[in-house]
């Protein structure tokens, strides 16, 4: 039985917390300002879309193995499937990034969500690294033992070992695809709660003054 | 082996001047991202017409 002088549990707090800053409105929202109607805008959902490719290629990969992505066509299929939705995901986030920096998308108390785009960025590409050193061929066996050198030379050889197969497996496949969605889900919400920025020379409530 | 795997096969091709080189493959990708980046700060979006426009 709770009365008004128990101390709040954090569950309230968190659920308050949640409606005031991500109500369910902010959360799917079925109408955006007239200035996101420009291509520039779609680079972000162009990129969760290629993501969403990447994953679900991956997963195919994953369940029918190396053998299979390397000699059967419906393997080569998916495994280029699986490569060329990389290559997309790249252009289109690195366009993506190009027009936020241009806007100065950090604007208007949304530090964090260019911070956890970074994050992103960075943690993607550490992602596809670790992707070419797991293909299981000649290329990835070049790949790692060129690599290794560059990371003994910064010392930190020992801890990641890009010749060790299984060590780079279990990072492409699971932690590091764990992060990236941690991370990208983090970035959409805070989207979602900050709302698209506005152009730099509209004028904006929220800023109180023209920026 | 197709014109791909052909293609796969070969050597890359570099541009080298002076201190700078580049591979004529992140070339073409460097500028198919900045094409597409003026692409889509120019080209119309689809019903995004401004008042007085037909």
């Amino acid at each position: 039985m709770s009365t008004s002088t128990e101390k709040e549990m954090w569950v309230s707090k968190l659920r308050k917390g949640w409606q005031k800053n991500l109500p369910i409105e902010k959360l799917l929202p079925d109408t955006q300002p007239a200035y996101v109607a420009s291509w520039i805008y779609l680079f972000g959902v162009a990129t969760l879309a290629s993501l969403g490719m990447i994953i679900a290629t991956g997963l195919w990969l994953s369940f029918e193995g190396a053998q299979w992505y390397h000699t059967s066509n419906v393997g080569h299929f998916a495994n280029s499937m699986h490569f060329w939705s990389v290559q997309f995901f790249f252009v289109f986030m690195v366009v993506h990034l190009w027009g936020k920096f241009w806007m100065a998308a950090w604007r208007g108390r949304r530090m964090l969500t260019w911070i956890t785009g970074a994050f992103a960025f960075v943690g993607s590409i550490a992602t596809a690294f670790t992707g070419y050193l797991v293909q299981s061929n000649f290329d990835s066996q070049w790949i790692s033992y060129e690599a290794k050198d560059g990371f003994n030379s910064v010392g930190i050889g020992s801890r990641f070992t890009v010749t060790n197969f299984g060590q780079m497996l279990l990072l492409h496949v699971a932690f590091l695809p764990v992060i990236i969605g941690l991370i990208t889900l983090v970035h959409v919400l805070l989207v979602r709660a900050k709302g698209v920025v506005p152009p730099i020379d509209a004028f904006n409530k929220e800023l109180g003054e023209r920026k | 082996m197709g014109i791909f795997d052909h293609f796969m096969n070969l050597r890359a091709v570099y541009i080298h001047i002076g201190w700078f080189q580049i591979s004529i493959t992140n070339l073409i990708v460097i500028i198919g991202m900045l094409t597409l980046f003026g692409l889509a700060l120019f080209l119309p979006f689809p019903g995004n017409k401004k008042k007085g426009q037909k």
